[in-house]
């Protein structure tokens, strides 16, 4: 446990391009400004968090409330039900599906979404012949205001690096057998654009209300790792 | 790298100290003191062997906590004891409760209204250009040196290169460029498939003939 508290201070302390020595792992191995053994910053992350987010509130740096609303936000505000909402109307309506993949930005504001990590936004269309897959190599980039946080598996060295490599065995993994004949497109969000996939519309839901096919969709084929499945006879159909 | 390992129906957070990691960086951005590119450029700083050993938001809050230090908002008396300077005065948060809508709605937008000239057009064979920047990039290495087409103009963008470093905005065009990904990956891959990046005018050159042989 101390080394773990030592190692978040190394990396608190040095990050800025120093070199991490072995040495620097033990704090009474090198020497620093500073006494170590007096610091009482808590090995845990959750502690360490806490310990930090408290000095930031009493210094007046940080609203307590702010953060409080920040998580509330994304826990319970913005979500994948934001971009099921825009898929459904696409599927719905074809001018607003035009729209859509013109003038993403200004369609996706029509349902009242936008802002943060979705400033500038693009819609790519999977089709009989064209699947779409959505990745950021680099970090974690996504569409937020339409998906909401990433999962942990998006932002995994796994998927960053593998789906652009071999995107169809990325795709076997998450159940998706592409034909050879689909072409692949895979969009690496390495500037301040950012991707959505409109799915194709399954079979089945002709019959269906904007809001019933909105249930449909799922945050996975709105990435492009899954296709929305037929809804279930006797279901909402 | 190993499987993609997905998780049933996972939390946004999987502990509440991850959330706080989340909001207090986003809270903290607010004074102004970096930017977007700065933040990543920091978590990039990050020793690699710290780095894959760090969970996602542990990253978060060690460039943070450097940032915090560099530009003087605490001081590292400050983190180790956990307690304010008696001599600072206290300050009075950018971000309130309040704001946090017109954040999360408003965003922080990196497009730039300005004119300037295209360095190419849609259609046009470019190659990503084979430079190693020592600072932040959003040059990806397994495009350098390869060749691709102009898919789209996006417009007018900040550049990350120099953001990163407060050098300033740089505003240039970026593009999504195609690759075929048997130009990126050679042979083992699917002649039908492509991979598109988003590339600013300072990371592309014209193609030469010879370079597309």
């Amino acid at each position: 446990m101390t080394t773990t508290r030592r190692d978040f201070l190394t990396a608190a302390v040095t990050a800025a391009g120093a070199a991490v020595t072995p040495g620097h792992t033990l704090a009474h191995e090198h020497t620093h400004d500073h006494d170590h053994d007096h610091q009482v910053v808590p090995s845990d992350p959750a502690l360490r968090v806490k310990a930090l987010e408290s000095l930031l509130v009493e210094k007046g740096l940080v609203d307590h409330a702010a953060l409080d609303a920040l998580i509330d936000t994304y826990e319970h505000k913005v979500g994948p039900r934001n971009g099921a909402r825009v898929v459904a109307r696409a599927w719905a309506d074809p001018e607003y599906r035009q729209r859509l993949l013109t003038s993403s930005d200004a369609a996706i504001a029509e349902l009242g979404y936008g802002g943060l990590q979705g400033e500038h936004m693009v819609v790519v269309e999977n089709t009989p012949r064209v699947h779409n897959l959505v990745v950021c190599t680099l970090c974690s980039c996504y569409p937020w205001p339409v998906l909401g946080l990433p999962p942990v598996w998006y932002k995994s060295a796994a998927y960053r690096s593998r789906s652009v490599i071999d995107p169809r065995g990325v795709l076997r993994e998450f159940g998706l057998y592409l034909a050879d004949d689909v072409e692949v497109r895979v969009w690496d969000s390495t500037a301040e654009l950012r991707y959505l996939v409109l799915p194709e519309r399954p079979s089945g839901t002709e019959e269906m209300s904007e809001a019933e096919m909105a249930g449909l969709v799922t945050r996975d084929a709105m990435v492009g790792v899954a296709k929305i499945a037929a809804p279930v006879e006797g279901g909402a159909a | 790298m190993g499987p993609i390992q997905p998780e049933k129906n996972e939390p946004v957070f999987h502990e509440p100290w991850e959330g706080r990691s989340y909001a207090v960086t986003r809270a903290m951005g607010a004074w102004g003191r970096w930017n977007l590119d700065a933040s990543r450029f920091q978590r990039e700083l990050i020793a690699p062997v710290d780095y894959f050993r760090m969970g996602y938001y542990e990253r978060w809050i060690a460039a943070l906590t450097e940032l915090m230090l560099k530009t003087d908002l605490i001081t590292s008396t400050e983190l180790e004891s956990g307690r304010p300077d008696p001599r600072s005065a206290k300050q009075h948060p950018p971000l309130t409760a309040e704001k946090v809508p017109f954040l999360v709605a408003k965003g922080i937008p990196a497009r730039r209204n300005v004119q300037v000239a295209a360095c190419f057009t849609v259609g046009q064979t470019v190659r990503a250009r084979n430079i190693h920047p020592v600072g932040h990039t959003r040059l990806p290495r397994y495009a350098r040196g390869r060749t691709g087409t102009i898919d789209r103009d996006h417009g007018v963008f900040l550049f990350p290169d120099t953001n990163a470093l407060f050098l300033g905005e740089k505003p240039q065009h970026v593009y999504s460029v195609r690759f075929a990904a048997c130009e990126l990956w050679g042979d083992q891959a699917s002649p039908k498939d492509s991979v598109y990046l988003d590339l600013w005018d300072d990371y592309l050159e014209p193609a030469r003939i010879d370079s597309a042989v």
